[in-house]
């Protein structure tokens, strides 16, 4: 049976993890390179790689950072931020990133999506969107989230799906950073509306959030960051947690 | 030990020759069929649409068969493996090379299991040994996950050592002779894809040295 995934997000700025990590025994904890292999070790299922850097120099830094990581990890590896052209993803890709999450780029430029699928293949597309509820359907917004598209999420991740996007990582605008839960009925509604896998994003705080959002949820995949920051086995408890639960997981 | 990686532009290669390079192989990209002469190893990696295969033509298929035939093994990883067959119903017209039987089909997961399952079947799945002797899967646990992403899957032949259940049971791990191939990723699938990485680099050494 199909596992269900969980990824671990690494925030990096200027070639440091900046979301609080407070590992014991870490020679470095903002050493994304030193996070993602104790992650590998407790079993995380896949990583994603996040640019938070705004200049160009910068990346030059996250490329680095990728190919530091894809080296001696063989797991699924995805980078993203900041992501606008063909150029950016191949940069991302030749670095040694399986797959690329594009976001506000897929928005203004939706053929971005296709020209991606083709040339990569769309196992190594995946769309980032980010909502919330607006009356009484999800809103889509780019720019980290400030600003609003007027398009309706369910029909975005349908639109991309056809256009030739892998999966879709969906974050909750509203839920991001509270740690009460993911958006359960957002996740519900974009992946039941989608053949593709739909990895849920924000607003993890506890076990039993992953487990509401695999089974209400309909998530194919869970997304944190902070979260497993928490304990040193927060992947392998989380895991176990799982399991518990009768969801499947990969143990190791 | 040199590896023939055979680069049909289906896809990115990065992550294949970087888990053989830590592995320590060394690593061939042939330009012409003629220069798999010095390879001790072939890999057909790839992913993406049988058609792309098309672009190892008629003379691709003949030297690649010599090449078994003068006992270079051959592993296909995920399209790859796909291609070790006589075809796919993705591309009928576009022949496979034909060293195991049956033709490749679109997984349909049986309508009513477990929820509605999606295709493609991406994400970590076990690989249930059929306990035939594998030489593949030598030190690999029964029921290892391993990563998958794909919409087409492999027939069932005597070849099968696992199979993934994803609504349908289809083969994920085959091997006849010096043919070996895998569905899914092994460069993506950490320690479990990595030995059985390792397991196919040596059965070309043994045959290298014997």
């Amino acid at each position: 049976m199909l596992s269900k995934r969980i990824i671990a997000c690494l925030d990096v700025r200027d070639g440091q993890v900046v979301k609080g990590v407070n590992f014991e025994g870490l020679r470095n904890a903002g050493d994304p390179a030193e996070l993602a292999r104790r992650y590998n070790v407790e079993g995380i299922d896949e990583l994603v790689i996040l640019d938070v850097t705004a200049t160009l120099e910068k990346r030059r830094t996250m490329a680095r950072t990728v190919a530091t990581v894809a080296r001696e990890l063989f797991i699924p590896l995805a980078g993203g931020g900041g992501i606008a052209s063909e150029d950016d993803a191949a940069a991302a890709v030749d670095a040694g990133a399986d797959k690329v999450s594009i976001n506000s780029a897929a928005v203004a430029n939706p053929a971005l999506i296709t020209t991606l699928a083709r040339r990569y293949g769309s196992q190594a597309v995946v769309v980032a969107i980010d909502a919330k509820l607006e009356g009484d359907r999800f809103g889509v917004y780019v720019r980290s989230g400030s600003t609003p598209t007027g398009r309706d999420a369910v029909e975005w991740a349908r639109e991309a799906a056809d256009r030739g996007a892998g999966e879709i990582l969906l974050t909750s605008i509203d839920k991001d950073g509270t740690r009460s839960g993911f958006d359960l009925p957002m996740t519900a509604a974009v992946s039941q509306a989608v053949s593709i896998p739909v990895i849920a994003s924000g607003g993890a705080g506890t076990f039993e959030h992953f487990s509401d959002v695999f089974t209400q949820g309909c998530a194919d995949a869970a997304l944190a960051a902070s979260v497993f920051h928490f304990s040193e086995h927060a992947v392998s408890e989380l895991k176990a947690y799982l399991d518990a639960q009768h969801i499947p997981v990969r143990l190791r | 030990m040199i590896v023939a990686l055979i680069d049909y532009k289906a896809g990115n290669l990065t992550s294949v020759r970087k888990a053989l390079t830590s592995l320590g192989a060394e690593i061939l990209t042939p330009d012409t069929p003629a220069d798999l002469a010095r390879a001790q190893a072939i890999i057909v990696p790839g992913v993406g649409h049988f058609e792309a295969t098309s672009a190892m033509d008629a003379s691709w298929h003949d030297a690649i068969r010599a090449r078994l035939d003068a006992g270079i093994p051959l592993l296909g990883i995920c399209l790859g493996q796909q291609w070790l067959f006589e075809g796919s119903e993705e591309a009928p017209d576009v022949p496979g090379l034909g060293v195991l039987p049956g033709r490749c089909v679109k997984l349909v997961p049986v309508a009513g299991s477990i929820g509605s399952l999606k295709v493609p079947h991406v994400g970590w799945n076990a690989l249930k040994q059929t306990g035939r002797p594998s030489r593949l899967l030598a030190g690999v646990q029964d029921e290892a996950q391993a990563y998958f992403t794909h919409s087409y899957v492999a027939p069932e032949s005597d070849a099968t050592m696992a199979s993934t259940e994803h609504g349908v049971a289809f083969p994920s791990v085959v091997e006849h002779d010096l043919v070996f191939g895998v569905q899914f990723h092994p460069e993506k699938s950490g320690d479990t894809g990595l030995r059985m990485l390792r397991n196919f680099l040596d059965v070309a050494e043994e045959r290298r040295v014997s």
